[in-house]
């Protein structure tokens, strides 16, 4: 789980987190003793659909605004370590 | 100095508009003072006064504004309470804050937080706690807690906050001010730096209930830039009502009853206010919220699962903290997120990841989401028939630095009264109602969607009649 | 037929479903306002919302939205009245949010079918960033250091998967050539495999012949190139039959081909799939496709290439096969209409001047890049109807127009190709040179065997370089035989 979430974890934080975790998780499962039959979920809050933006330029951030930021500014982009031939 | 400081905002802006008051001395008063702070409330404060700052036909007057720091502030740090994003930033300002500063409220300074919004004591900040202006041994709330203290310590005239799951109503509860979640969608969230997705929502934190409807009615609107945001219908008008005729109020027994952990103290004000709500004319009976006990549940699947993914951009690779850069891809990851998130942030990360991974999703997150629904339904129904549903803000008062950091689970708990309504998307505004044991005691009202207005309307009411008076921590 | 299919005594047949990103060409990104672009400096087309800053939000590109329905309805797919967008989670340099926003189990299309291949989806979702590698080979293998261009990030795709009709790497090649025109013809995307804004994964299996059961499938990434993706294909088959035939298991896993060495190499388990941890995206709000949306979408569909090759057979009289050939080659059929509005006397016979055409340009080729204008084609076709010119001759004067372009009229008078008639009395002479070189065969024909008439027919071809039309010299040679 800590690698699904990027995360890297010592083994105390991690015998610890999973003792919280499942802690939290056995007053959380309750919600599993719910009739929740024929239910729909809440995928969205707001009653609303078809936001949409019409399809015309808003101007970029100029090029030095964008790697301003950049921990590694390399060729005009954003540096990183090569990844593995795919995403992991 | 203290007279300047005495001013409510809605006060000082009229003030400024009449000609009477600078607001370049007004922004100097503050300021000077929140530099000089020692309750950690501040991680930025600006040096001085905006250049061109002509307020006198500006709604807001000029009076400075305190802003929670995950709102992004053009070349202002912008840092949400986290290490990940120390010295951060931003090439863009938050629409709720340009709207402000427009409207005449400049920016004062950057307020500190329970990093990503996850807390309800501001201790989970990576730029260390807030201390409670009532008692520096307590804390002040989170997660706006930076924004809470600044404004009750008189160090900001007014702040705004963002309330996920009681960020602003609890720590107004435990600081002794005026919150206001408003309707999700209602104020746009484009530039604060997401926390859950469908709860996150912007809002005021004031002295009084006038100031939090002067500020509230200058954060909405609909924003072409955020699609989850919705147009205000009608105008919002300052608050007036002198009395709670005709108001039905519905105690809701699942968040107030005798299980529900409530303090005695909370409880004898809760019980008191009941009556200074019946002596305004207002009528009191128990509703019924059936699925509210197993809010915080949902919630503490559906904020982390929204979260995790959120959270998911801070991986070092276009701004913010970066660790290990120059070993391979996994290790930068995982070294940068564990070297820049705290413990509680972590803790949720893993548990939104949890609650979304294969196999597990229909029976945390979708199960949860269907929570969601059957609580809508509850208020909805409740609504029918009353025109308010009321609570104690927080469950306590406020509690010593580090009496909850141990067990996750008893700060979880602060929340179980303000959870219900961020997943029903209604607004809920909690007003101080007095004090238990010298500490401010918070009242919350609930309403149905839009219905802020009537909503500000009978806290003004009973804030008029309440006469809670929270100077003395104003020193 | 792909060969070696048959392998110790067992036939297999292929199964194959093929998974394409088309990069819309619509003005803007699918969530932000950022121009799309190709090729412009790095990181000079980004916003806070395509970079993934801390606070931005996405907006949906309404035009994104009516390409995808007319993607829709062009392939006969159900719309979906109400679709929704998803996140897909996962880490990686050229995903700044550290998810995607694309669409899962509601997605706009549903069904749906190109030629004879069923499509069992159509999605619309964000593409990634660039990442660049510095290294030797600028390839990924090998390099130390990446760096990400996001300009590219963010542009609409439509993602489309068809089922697993396809049963051959040709017939793979030519299903995408179709897919390729379709999309061509509605006007949503560049579709050009080298841009990359069409890209192409395979799903590739084998089995025995009556099988009812699939074999394993791999997934073979990224083919760019129509040849790629045939070569690739086959290179595929003929590995999984040889594991099949050695009693090994195909191991299900994503391949890359090589097209230089055509060597196959796994890139990744597809056991360690990604959990993608799917969820509604709760930035955005539902899609409701409207019956306005619909309409919309249906007023600015363009014909497509099976009602254009219906057309072409029904009105225009052309063959089923020619008419397949223009109808679903879009560049083709252009380049014929073009021609036709020049001179439309004859289609039939213009439309057979397409395939020599594109033999001498090249099978890949659009005639409209060629030196060959249109109205030169119809000037040429005209021709040789008029019997101006010879049919063989005429081919060599299509070759000089490939090379040179020009006017086949010119061509023809400056290279001496018009055709050799009886009346001038040039092809009389060369009649009666091939009779008199050739008396036996001019006796057989004249004892009525007409078969032995080929030799002469042949001489006066030769000498006259092809510029008699064959059919001229054979009536002329029996008149003269018949009378002389």
């Amino acid at each position: 789980m800590a690698r699904l979430a990027r995360l890297e974890l010592s083994d105390d934080e991690v015998q610890r987190m999973a003792s919280e975790l499942s802690h939290v998780l056995d007053h959380i499962e309750k919600i599993g003793e719910l009739d929740l039959e024929g239910v729909p979920p809440t995928s969205h809050v707001v009653d609303v659909t078809n936001v949409l933006r019409q399809d015309v330029p808003v101007p970029s951030f100029p090029r030095e605004v964008i790697l301003a930021a950049a921990p590694e500014p390399l060729e005009g982009g954003f540096g990183v370590p090569s990844p593995g031939a795919s995403p992991e | 100095m203290s007279e300047i400081l005495d001013l409510t905002a809605a006060a000082a802006a009229e003030r400024v508009r009449a000609g009477e008051l600078d607001p370049a001395e007004l922004f100097d008063a503050y300021r000077e003072r929140a530099a000089a702070e020692e309750l950690n409330a501040f991680t930025w404060v600006a040096d001085g006064p905006p250049a061109n700052g002509d307020y006198k036909s500006a709604p807001l007057g000029g009076v400075p504004l305190a802003v929670k720091d995950l709102f992004c502030t053009e070349g202002v740090p912008s840092q949400a309470g986290s290490k990940i994003l120390e010295g951060y930033r931003p090439p863009y300002t938050a629409t709720v804050v340009r709207k402000l500063a427009e409207a005449g409220a400049p920016l004062l300074g950057k307020t500190n937080q329970d990093e990503f919004a996850m807390g309800s004591s501001n201790e989970n900040s990576g730029f260390g706690p807030v201390l409670n202006p009532w008692d520096r041994t307590r804390v002040p709330g989170g997660s706006s807690g930076g924004s809470a203290a600044a404004v009750t310590a008189g160090l900001a005239p007014w702040a705004i906050g963002t309330d996920t799951g009681g960020s602003i109503r609890q720590p107004a509860a435990l600081c002794g001010l005026v919150g206001l979640k408003p309707t999700y969608g209602a104020c746009s969230r484009y530039g604060m730096i997401a926390f859950a997705s469908s709860l996150d929502q912007a809002g005021p934190l004031t002295r009084n209930v006038t100031d939090a409807a002067l500020l509230f009615s200058h954060m909405v609107g609909r924003d072409h830039c955020d699609s989850t945001s919705l147009a205000f219908p009608g105008e919002l008008a300052p608050p007036k009502a002198q009395d709670l005729n005709g108001i039905r109020l519905g105690v809701p027994e699942e968040l107030t009853g005798e299980g529900g952990g409530i303090e005695p103290g909370v409880r004898e004000n809760f019980e008191a206010t009941l009556k200074v709500a019946e002596r305004l004319g207002a009528s009191i009976e128990p509703c019924q919220l059936p699925h509210a006990p197993h809010a915080l549940s949902a919630y503490y699947l559906i904020a982390p699962a929204e979260a995790s993914a959120n959270l998911a951009r801070f991986d070092g690779v276009r701004y913010g903290l970066r660790v290990d850069g120059d070993k391979d891809l996994l290790t930068m990851y995982t070294h940068t997120r564990a070297a820049g998130f705290g413990p509680e942030v972590k803790r949720r990360i893993m548990l939104g990841t949890y609650a979304l991974s294969s196999g597990y999703y229909d029976a945390y997150y979708g199960t949860a989401q269907k929570v969601r629904t059957k609580i809508s339904d509850d208020f909805r129904a409740a609504f029918e028939r009353f025109d308010f549903v009321v609570t104690p803000t927080s469950p306590w008062t406020a509690f010593e630095l580090g009496a909850k950091t141990d067990d996750p689970l008893a700060m979880y708990l602060n929340d179980f009264c303000t959870v219900p309504m961020s997943l029903a998307g209604i607004p809920a505004i909690s007003i101080p109602s007095g004090l238990s044991d010298a500490l401010p005691v918070g009242f919350q009202l609930a309403g149905p969607a839009f219905s802020e207005q009537r909503l500000l309307d009978a806290a003004y009411a009973l804030e008029q009649a309440i006469g809670f008076d929270g100077s003395s921590a104003r020193r | 037929m792909t060969s070696g299919l048959t392998v110790a005594g067992v036939d297999y047949e292929p199964v194959i479903g093929l998974e394409i990103h088309v990069q819309l060409k619509t003005v803007t990104k699918m969530f932000c306002g950022c121009e799309l672009s190709f090729g412009d400096e790095p990181n000079s087309h980004c916003c806070a919302v395509c970079l993934g800053l801390p606070g931005a939000l996405p907006v949906v590109n309404e035009r994104a939205i009516h390409f995808g329905l007319m993607i829709g309805l062009a392939f006969g797919c159900e719309i979906a009245d109400r679709s929704l967008f998803h996140r897909k989670n996962y880490f990686y340099p050229d995903s700044p949010k550290g998810y995607q926003i694309s669409q899962y189990d509601v997605p706009l299309c549903l069904g749906g079918q190109v030629g004879d291949v069923r499509i069992h989806r159509v999605h619309l979702e964000e593409d990634a960033a660039k990442l660049n590698h510095i290294g030797a080979s600028g390839r990924i293998h090998g390099a130390d250091r990446s760096w990400v261009d996001f300009n590219r990030c963010g542009t609409p795709l439509v993602e489309i998967v068809t089922e697993p009709d396809l049963h051959s790497s040709e017939h793979a090649r030519d299903w995408l050539r179709l897919l390729r025109s379709t999309l061509r013809v509605l006007g949503v995307s560049d579709v050009n495999m080298e841009e990359g804004s069409l890209r192409c994964d395979a799903n590739v299996s084998v089995r025995p012949v009556g099988s009812a059961e699939y074999g394993t499938k791999t997934e073979l990434k990224n083919m760019n190139s129509f040849r790629f993706l045939e070569r690739g294909v086959r290179a595929e088959i003929d590995r999984q039959i040889g594991l099949l035939n050695a009693g090994e298991p195909v191991v299900q896993e994503t391949l890359h081909f090589d097209p230089t060495s055509g060597d196959l190499t796994s890139l990744r388990s597809k056991e360690e799939a990604h959990d993608y941890r799917y969820f509604p995206e709760p930035d955005l709000v539902p899609l409701l496709a409207t019956e306005t949306m619909v309409a919309a979408a249906r007023a600015d569909l363009p014909e497509l290439p099976a009602d254009r090759a219906q057309r072409f057979e029904r009105d225009l009289g052309l063959s089923a096969e020619s008419a397949r050939l223009l109808g679903f080659r879009t560049e083709l059929g252009d380049y014929f209409e073009r021609a036709l509005a020049a001179d439309g006397d004859d289609p039939i016979a213009l439309a057979n001047w397409i395939p020599p055409l594109i033999e001498r340009i090249g099978s890949d080729q659009d005639p409209a890049d060629s030196k060959v204008a249109p109205e030169s084609l119809a000037a040429l076709a005209a021709m040789v109807g008029a019997k101006e010119v010879s049919r063989d001759a005429a081919r060599d004067v299509l070759t000089k127009l490939v090379e040179e372009g020009g006017d086949p009229r010119e061509i023809v008078a400056r290279e001496g190709l018009g055709a050799l008639s009886g009346e001038d009395g040039g092809l009389a002479a060369l009649v009666d040179a091939a009779i008199a070189s050739d008396p036996d065969a001019a006796e057989e024909v004249r004892g009525g065997n007409r078969r032995a008439i080929g030799p002469l027919v042949g001489y006066v071809m030769r000498e006259s370089k092809g510029r008699a039309d064959g059919g001229e010299v054979t009536r002329l040679i029996l008149e003269r035989l018949q009378t002389g």
